[in-house]
């Protein structure tokens, strides 16, 4: 049984090759180059319909279009907003609808350092985010304290609320966030994160 | 040398310093007979002059200093009306008088600095400045919360940088540098905005709104509450310390080398100018120079840096008023600006470029082509904005006459950088004490008489453009030739081929690595102009190779203070408005 994993932005694809739809576990939506396409025998419908969890399809719908909550306190909010902006462009990967109300966002991007004075806020803004949420820890203060081993610094968000995804860097580089975010929503479409 | 004698280091028992050279400060007889003169002006037998070696120094008997503040502000010939800068060290190994409070003031008459020490202690309070100089109102809160020195008639002596549940004082020498304390949700600071009565709108219901910590209108963290009549703003309070980093502390934990990453995150949209007004600092501490290739690249970097601040200034001021197309224009220029430092040194937004004595490592060899191309391409995307937005009805309706402060007001509260231009005052540290070689350059100070958001705006758009005009004739002069950090094996490290081939360099490598750079016992004082105002250092050394004090004057925690009082009587829409035309940057206002 060969399995053939497709890789682009989009796509969740880990399907059989050679195996029509119906015959055993269907994980995909798209048919990898080359294949015929896809028909059941007897199947007045043609190709034009497929099957699927509707798992996948939930968390493939979530994974692409995540509205992230920027709760940026300090440094790693500038690169956030220089990966919103025109130059890297959020928007390709589906995640542009910045939302600065808990109420409207699933994903809270923690950019920045959390000091002990905005420790409660911040759990009174996760708590007010409805489900599914999820959380990306950006930078290295927010992932431990970072160089700040000082008396007024959290070390490490995951203190007060839970964590999907720690960015490395000082801050890091608006790449390395969309790569963090890329991480979630793989997470997200492999059913992974569930609370 | 009998100047050389500090009453105010502690006394130093360790091992002799390895520097071979003696702090000797430059221009020392000039200060002293200065300090002479003041003296005599002020001519009261609880001023005692002091050897100071920046500025003229004095110590001041701890009951009288309102009075000698007063003498200093109101005396005719002096003029020192604008408060720069209050903190204080601490010494507990001395038997009386453990604290020492030091205040800088400046005279834009005379272009002249002086410095004020006050010892106290423990149990002994000392008169609040207020409200002669308005602008010391956040600074005794931030020496009462980190020192536990109280100032008696001040108005509202509240913690300021730490929260409500913190114990002891974090910036004496006993503190553990890493003793945290928890805040709860219930702990959490009540704020009551200080409401002017007035009877004319007495029968409607008023509303009391918070905004922030978190909230897209304060680019950061800041807390505004604001009582509203309608949408009048009749009373607002603020809250900061939501990003206290603890940097002085941190400072005093790490060696001098160390504590350069720490001034990046200060102001962390012109990260480079920190880096410059530190090691400046400690490089005029050590008595050394940086070397004229250094010097050059810095000076490049500092203004593309400024540049980039205002840029992100004005992009997000404009997105709060609901121009967003202006963001993205004005943030492509910057991602090139990033770009040529990260061609530099390899990191875009905290590049760490500087060491103390130079540059951590040689600009690539096209660096001038590449400021070449930004020159010529910046322009436009200022132009383009400037076409939008300058005579936009829109926008001129929302920012003239919007958050007003008069000049004089802004000298109280110890305004400076484009705010205080912005009400008509010419005062840039680049002209009046020139660094970097800036009086060789030809560049102007735009000021405006306004002292509105909408004149905020336009001193940022000139600047840019001046900032621009400096860089121009930098380019055309060259890279002069040359390494980029001090040949001194005390300060900086030996190239990596030396230190694997000879032993000497070996031994220096290992000493400094080991041992750190340790320089002269004393203190000194040194300002930059940076994105938002005079970025200024203070640096106490004690000859070890941990700074024993580094104290940051942040130009935005001077400024903010007097938001509260531009934003009173006017809508919450304004309040947005003016907030993002002050460039307030959490990093450097909580430090």
């Amino acid at each position: 049984m060969a399995f053939d994993k497709v890789d682009s932005p989009g796509s969740i694809i880990e399907r059989k090759i050679g195996q029509l739809p119906g015959e055993g576990p269907e994980r995909g939506l798209i048919t990898a180059p080359g294949d015929a396409p896809r028909q059941t025998p007897g199947d007045e419908l043609g190709g034009s319909y497929f099957t699927t969890t509707f798992d996948t399809m939930v968390g493939w719908a979530r994974g692409n279009s995540l509205w992230p909550l920027p709760f940026g306190t300090a440094c790693c909010a500038i690169e956030f907003m220089s990966m919103v902006s025109s130059h890297y462009d959020i928007s390709r990967f589906g995640a542009e609808v910045v939302r600065f109300s808990p109420r409207q966002s699933d994903l809270l991007i923690v950019a920045g350092t959390i000091v002990d004075k905005i420790a409660p806020v911040m759990k009174k803004i996760y708590e007010q985010m409805p489900e599914p949420k999820y959380v990306v820890a950006m930078g290295a203060c927010a992932t431990s304290g970072g160089f700040y081993r000082a008396y007024h610094v959290v070390q490490g968000i995951d203190e007060v609320i839970p964590v999907d995804i720690w960015v490395p860097g000082c801050p890091p580089t608006p790449e390395g966030l969309m790569y963090g975010i890329l991480k979630l929503k793989e997470k997200i479409e492999r059913g992974e994160i569930r609370r | 040398m009998s100047t050389l004698t500090r009453a105010s280091a502690i006394p130093y028992t360790g091992p002799a310093p390895t520097n071979r050279l003696p702090y000797v400060p430059s221009g020392l007889e000039a200060i002293e007979r200065r300090g002479e003169q003041i003296g005599a002006r002020i001519a009261a037998p609880y001023v005692v002059a002091e050897p100071g070696e920046d500025m003229p120094s004095f110590i001041v008997e701890r009951d009288r200093i309102v009075d000698v503040l007063r003498a200093l502000h109101d005396d005719s010939d002096l003029r020192f009306t604008m408060p720069l800068d209050l903190f204080a060290v601490d010494y507990p190994g001395r038997a009386e008088g453990r604290f020492e409070v030091v205040y800088h003031l400046y005279s834009l008459k005379n272009n002249e600095r002086v410095r004020l020490k006050v010892r106290t202690d423990d149990d002994r309070s000392l008169p609040s400045s207020w409200p002669l100089f308005k602008g010391f109102d956040w600074f005794e809160r931030e020496v009462y919360d980190l020192f536990g020195i109280r100032f008696e008639g001040h108005p509202n002596l509240r913690r300021i940088l730490t929260h409500e549940a913190f114990r002891g004082h974090a910036l004496r020498k006993d503190y553990d540098p890493a003793q945290r304390w928890l805040l709860t949700e219930k702990d959490i600071a009540r704020i009551v905005p200080e409401v002017e009565t007035d009877d004319e709108h007495g029968e409607f219901e008023q509303v009391t709104l918070n905004l922030g910590p978190s909230h897209p209108a304060t680019h950061g963290t800041l807390r505004i509450v604001v009582t509203l009549d309608g949408e009048k703003i009749v009373g607002a309070g603020t809250e900061i310390g939501y990003l206290h980093r603890c940097f002085e502390k941190m400072s005093e934990t790490h060696t001098w080398q160390q504590v350069i990453p720490f001034t990046d995150r200060l102001n962390y949209m012109s990260a480079i100018i920190n880096n410059v007004g530190y090691c400046m600092t400690v490089e005029k501490l050590l008595g050394i120079e940086a070397p004229p290739r250094a010097q050059h690249i810095r000076l490049v970097l500092s203004e593309l840096m400024r540049v980039a601040d205002h840029l992100v200034c004005i992009g997000t001021n404009l997105v709060d008023m609901g121009a967003l197309t202006n963001f993205w224009y004005l943030f492509q220029p910057r991602e090139e600006i990033y770009g040529l430092v990260e061609a530099c040194c390899g990191a875009r937004l905290l590049p760490t470029y500087t060491r103390i004595g130079g540059l951590a490592v040689d600009a690539p060899d096209d660096f001038l082509r590449m400021a070449q191309r930004l020159v010529d391409s910046i322009p436009k995307y200022i132009d383009d904005v400037d076409k939008l937005v300058r005579r936009n009805r829109i926008f001129r309706d929302r920012t003239e006459g919007i958050g007003q402060i008069s000049a004089e007001e802004a000298i109280n509260f110890g305004f400076t950088g484009p705010c205080l231009r912005a009400c008509g005052i010419p005062y840039d540290v680049r002209k009046a004490s020139p660094y970097l070689g800036y009086d060789t350059y030809d560049f102007d100070i735009p000021i405006s008489d306004r002292g509105d958001t909408y004149a905020r705006y336009l001193v940022r758009m000139e600047e840019m453009r001046q900032s621009l005009r400096i860089v121009q004739q930098a380019i055309d002069r060259g890279l002069p030739p040359g390494p980029v950090i001090v040949d001194d094996p005390y300060v900086a490290l030996p190239p990596k081929e030396n230190v694997y081939n000879e032993m000497e360099s070996l031994i220096y490598h290992f000493k400094l690595i080991m041992h750190g750079i340790q320089p002269p016992v004393g203190e000194t004082y040194f300002q930059v102009e940076g994105g938002n105002g005079e970025l200024g250092f203070h640096v106490v050394s004690d000859g070890t190779k941990n700074p024993y004090r580094v104290r940051v004057r942040p130009p935005c925690f001077a400024i903010y203070q007097a938001y509260t009082k531009m934003i009173t009587g006017q809508t919450i829409a304004d309040a947005v408005a003016t907030l993002g035309s002050l460039n307030i940057i959490a990093g450097e206002l909580d430090h």
